[in-house]
């Protein structure tokens, strides 16, 4: 039946019908670049290729069930969150512009490490102090020291005064020990108190309270190793996220905690955010599950009166006093934040921590007003260049052109119903792809109509011609497809993002273009033909 | 109407005048390429897409121009800014420091609404790259083309002979040599599109040639073909199709010509370099790809000597 006119005629309207309907139901996907939006490519943050490849591996793997969580929840329509390769995530957010995107990102790499801690009197520490002030003064030396008092000098103190333990410090011990020249250098390296003279003491018990101006600093030095392995036995410091405006400063607080929390966030089951009716701030309700709410009630029965450092990502997001055991729900005050931060924070703790930390190895992002233009100037790119070849083509070819100008109207809505069907993503050099492809559609129509004006030169039937030519040209499309058809896949194999989406486009072009020379084209001739007698004239 | 209706041009006598002529543009682009390496540190202009890096486009509201970003960026200092299309759009290419490219991007958009004010500009597009990416990217592109070289040549070589698979592959890489060639000399910037278009080229390089090697096959394989003079044989079969190729070419670059004139700034590089592709590989199906053919089979001999061998000792089998 497919080769009665009528079978024919058949096949071809199955298939325009089928390509409308997936056009009128799923629309064409447009890729980033026109729609807008952003795309990131990611990887494990390893520069010192600490992790082997299995476990980069794996950590992508489980990474991507993360943010697939996260970005699901984040509410963008049609994201993607797909694999690279073995050690690549893709991440696709349409719509997200300029103004959303570091919170996009925030939301993509934030690790979302939770943790509970016990916070420690201050009075564990002290006995380090000297210790680490030791330590920073070897390692860096008195001179970059006092560099650095210059660098970061404050508006209202010397800094070099206070990284130096000041003036009265100074002379004090100067005169109890003064002997001879070089003594009193050592004496002066050995007396600096680069990071104690940064702290003070704290309105509650197990913080310090430092300048804000002094934090970058002191954050410094405690980033030394040495000053790590000089902190007591399972202490460790955290900073509190939030400012603390004493008078006319604002001071961070730097709390001393135990090293090891007591519960971690793998243990929670659900976070959710929420405004406190009381005093009107965003907080974020969470609850353990089983194993954790034991631990959590356990703990805290035996701490009531202590205070609980709650860890996320290493900086204290709130430190509340324990009034009673808490069983398995609990609250984490965000302060001043709004609820956007409260609902994000809710929602990269319900899906889970990241197992390692991640780096942004590509951005692109586009904004939806360039993308629009590129749309528009891409249709009437395609319509002028319609135009010009349905011009030429009847120009030349007269009757066997309005022929292969309704083949090429076949050709376009097949492309564009299959461009729907495949699901594939338009993009800005798939729209060229998609221009390039009418003029190789064209392409095989020239050759057919070429080959038939030399079989009627030859002096043979028209029928006989239009036959001859048909199979005579054949050979020439299906090689002259192949190969482009070849290049394609490899494009698509080898290409990324645009690349791709232009290898698609080129390849379903191509697929369209030989089914509507070959099959559409010959069909209207049939047609055509069949009020004629066989030695008719033809318009070609 | 039609064009070159039974045409007998002597192309194939031609073909040395050709080959000086495509020996000349060749080595005029890789003496660029080797003046650019002296000059700009690389034979080609890379985009961020390759060196890594950051790149911004902005459109500003009122007219600006590229003193004015740059006197905002840090007059002497500044980054690369290039005038993008329209009047007031501008793309600006961070280089990376250090490893963060989000650290000098921020930056960058600081100083421009420090200078010109918050409302003064839109920005367009971002892009930030690293290094490690435009590294595997050139590496693809090359693998990419080389690929299809291969593949390309064993499928030609399955459909036809090995001979035209050698002579296409030679054609097309003729193309992308003078492609490249003219890439360096007006320093267009290698992007990723920039990639796509001349593996298009690839495509339709081969595309062109394979039509008129399907001729000379046809004829070769019609009655006493074979007897025929190769050159003659040749000559006859571009000839033939030299309405087909020139009608082709013709439509194909109206359509980029369209897409030249209004697709706008983000394509015209791709549209040029595919415009430039055409033109090259209509050219090289011609004057290029048939002739070493021609030549080929005269060094190597046309593959009969083979098959009167293989003839023979299949008759000796049956007998």
């Amino acid at each position: 039946m497919f080769n009665s006119i009528r079978g024919r005629i058949i096949v071809i309207l199955v298939l325009v019908g089928v390509s409308i309907g997936y056009l009128w139901n799923s629309g064409i996907k447009l890729g980033l670049d026109l729609q807008g939006g952003m795309h990131l490519a990611l990887e494990v943050d390893d520069p010192e290729s600490l992790m082997t490849p299995e476990a980069t591996a794996d950590a992508i793997d489980r990474i991507e069930r993360i943010l697939r969580t996260r970005i699901d929840a984040f509410g963008v329509e049609e994201p993607l969150v797909q694999k690279a390769g073995l050690y690549r995530l893709i991440v696709e957010l349409p719509g997200i512009g300029l103004g959303d995107e570091s919170r996009a990102k925030n939301l993509i790499q934030q690790a979302a490490f939770l943790e509970f801690k016990l916070v420690l009197s201050v009075t564990e520490f002290e006995s380090a102090l000297a210790r680490i002030d030791r330590q920073i003064v070897g390692v860096l030396g008195v001179d970059s020291l006092r560099a650095f008092g210059r660098d970061t000098e404050g508006p209202n103190q010397d800094i070099q005064d206070l990284i130096f333990g000041g003036e009265t410090a100074d002379s004090s011990l100067a005169d109890s020990t003064g002997v001879d020249e070089g003594a009193e250098a050592e004496d002066q390296s050995n007396n600096l108190r680069p990071f104690t003279s940064l702290l003070s003491s704290g309105d509650i018990e197990g913080a310090y309270l430092v300048a804000t101006e002094d934090v970058e600093v002191a954050t410094l030095f405690l980033a030394l190793p040495e000053v790590q392995r000089a902190l007591p036995r399972n202490v460790s410091v955290h900073w509190e996220a939030d400012l603390l405006g004493l008078g006319q400063r604002t001071y961070r607080r730097l709390m001393v905690t135990e090293e090891d929390a007591f519960v971690t966030g793998d243990l929670l089951e659900d976070a959710t955010a929420q405004r406190d009716p009381q005093f009107n701030q965003a907080q974020v309700n969470f609850q353990f599950n089983r194993a954790g709410g034991r631990r959590f009630s356990d703990f805290t029965t035996r701490h009531i009166g202590d205070f609980i450092a709650i860890v996320l990502d290493d900086e204290i997001v709130s430190a509340p006093v324990v009034q009673d055991r808490i069983g398995a729900q609990g609250v984490i005050n965000m302060g001043n934040a709004d609820m956007t931060e409260a609902a994000d924070l809710a929602l990269v703790l319900r899906a889970g921590a990241l197992p390692a930390p991640l780096a942004i190895v590509e951005e692109r992002t586009v904004g939806p007003s360039l993308g629009q233009d590129s749309v528009d100037r891409g249709q009437i790119a395609g319509l002028i260049g319609m135009v010009g070849v349905v011009l030429i083509m009847i120009l030349y070819y007269r009757g066997a052109g309005v022929l292969a100008v309704m083949a090429l109207g076949v050709y376009a809505v097949l492309v564009l119903g299959g461009l729907s069907a495949f699901n594939a993503v338009l993009t800005l050099p798939g729209i060229a792809g998609l221009i390039l492809s009418v003029g190789m559609a064209v392409d095989a129509n020239v050759l057919i109509f070429e080959r038939i004006r030399e079989e009627l030169i030859l002096g043979r039937a028209t029928r006989t011609a239009v036959d001859e030519g048909f199979a005579h040209a054949l050979s020439a499309i299906v090689d002259a497809n192949i190969t482009t058809l070849i290049t394609a896949l490899i494009l698509f194999q080898f290409g990324t993002g645009p690349v791709k989406g232009f290898a698609v486009t080129l390849s379903i072009g191509i697929a369209a273009s030989f089914f509507s020379a070959l099959y559409v084209t010959r069909t209207f001739y049939l047609i055509y033909l069949s009020g004629k007698k066989a030695s008719d004239p033809i318009s070609i | 109407m039609r064009l070159f209706d039974q045409a007998k041009y002597p192309l194939i006598r031609m073909r040395h005048r050709a080959y000086g002529f495509s020996a000349a543009l060749i080595l005029a682009g890789i003496g660029w390429m080797i003046f650019n390496i002296v000059s700009i540190g690389s034979w080609q202009e890379y985009g961020v897409d390759f060196t890594g890096g950051s790149l911004i486009q902005v459109r500003f509201q009122q007219t600006a121009t590229a003193a004015q970003l740059r006197a905002a960026l840090g007059g002497s200092q500044a980054p690369p800014i290039t005038r993008f299309g329209e009047e007031n759009e501008f793309t600006i290419r961070a280089p990376l420091a250090g490893d963060d490219v989000e650290t000098v991007r921020v930056g960058i958009q600081d100083q421009l609404q420090t200078a010109f004010g918050n409302d003064a500009f839109t920005i367009l597009r971002t892009e930030t790259v690293s290094p490690k990416v435009g590294e595997e990217l050139e590496r693809n592109a090359l693998l990419a083309i080389l690929y299809s070289f291969v593949l390309t040549l064993i499928y030609i070589a399955f459909r036809f002979e090995l001979r035209f698979g050698l002579a296409a592959v030679i054609a097309t890489a003729h193309d992308i040599l003078i492609t490249l060639g003219f890439l360096a000399i007006f320093r267009v910037e290698i992007a990723l599109p920039t990639v796509a278009a001349i593996l298009t080229i690839v495509g339709y390089s081969l595309n062109d040639t394979i039509v008129v090697f399907d001729r000379v096959r046809e004829n070769l394989h019609a009655k006493g073909g074979r007897r025929e003079d190769p050159k003659e044989l040749i000559n006859r079969s571009i000839n033939e199709t030299l309405p087909r190729t020139v009608l082709t070419s013709g439509t194909t670059l109206a359509v980029l010509g369209a897409l030249l004139v209004v697709g706008g700034a983000v394509i015209r590089d791709f549209t040029m370099v595919l415009i430039l592709g055409v033109a090259v590989g209509t050219y090289s199906s011609i004057f290029v790809a048939s002739p070493a053919l021609l030549e080929i089979q005269k060094r190597f001999g046309d593959g009969s000597a083979n098959r009167e061998r293989r003839k023979k000792r299949g008759a000796k089998a049956t007998a």
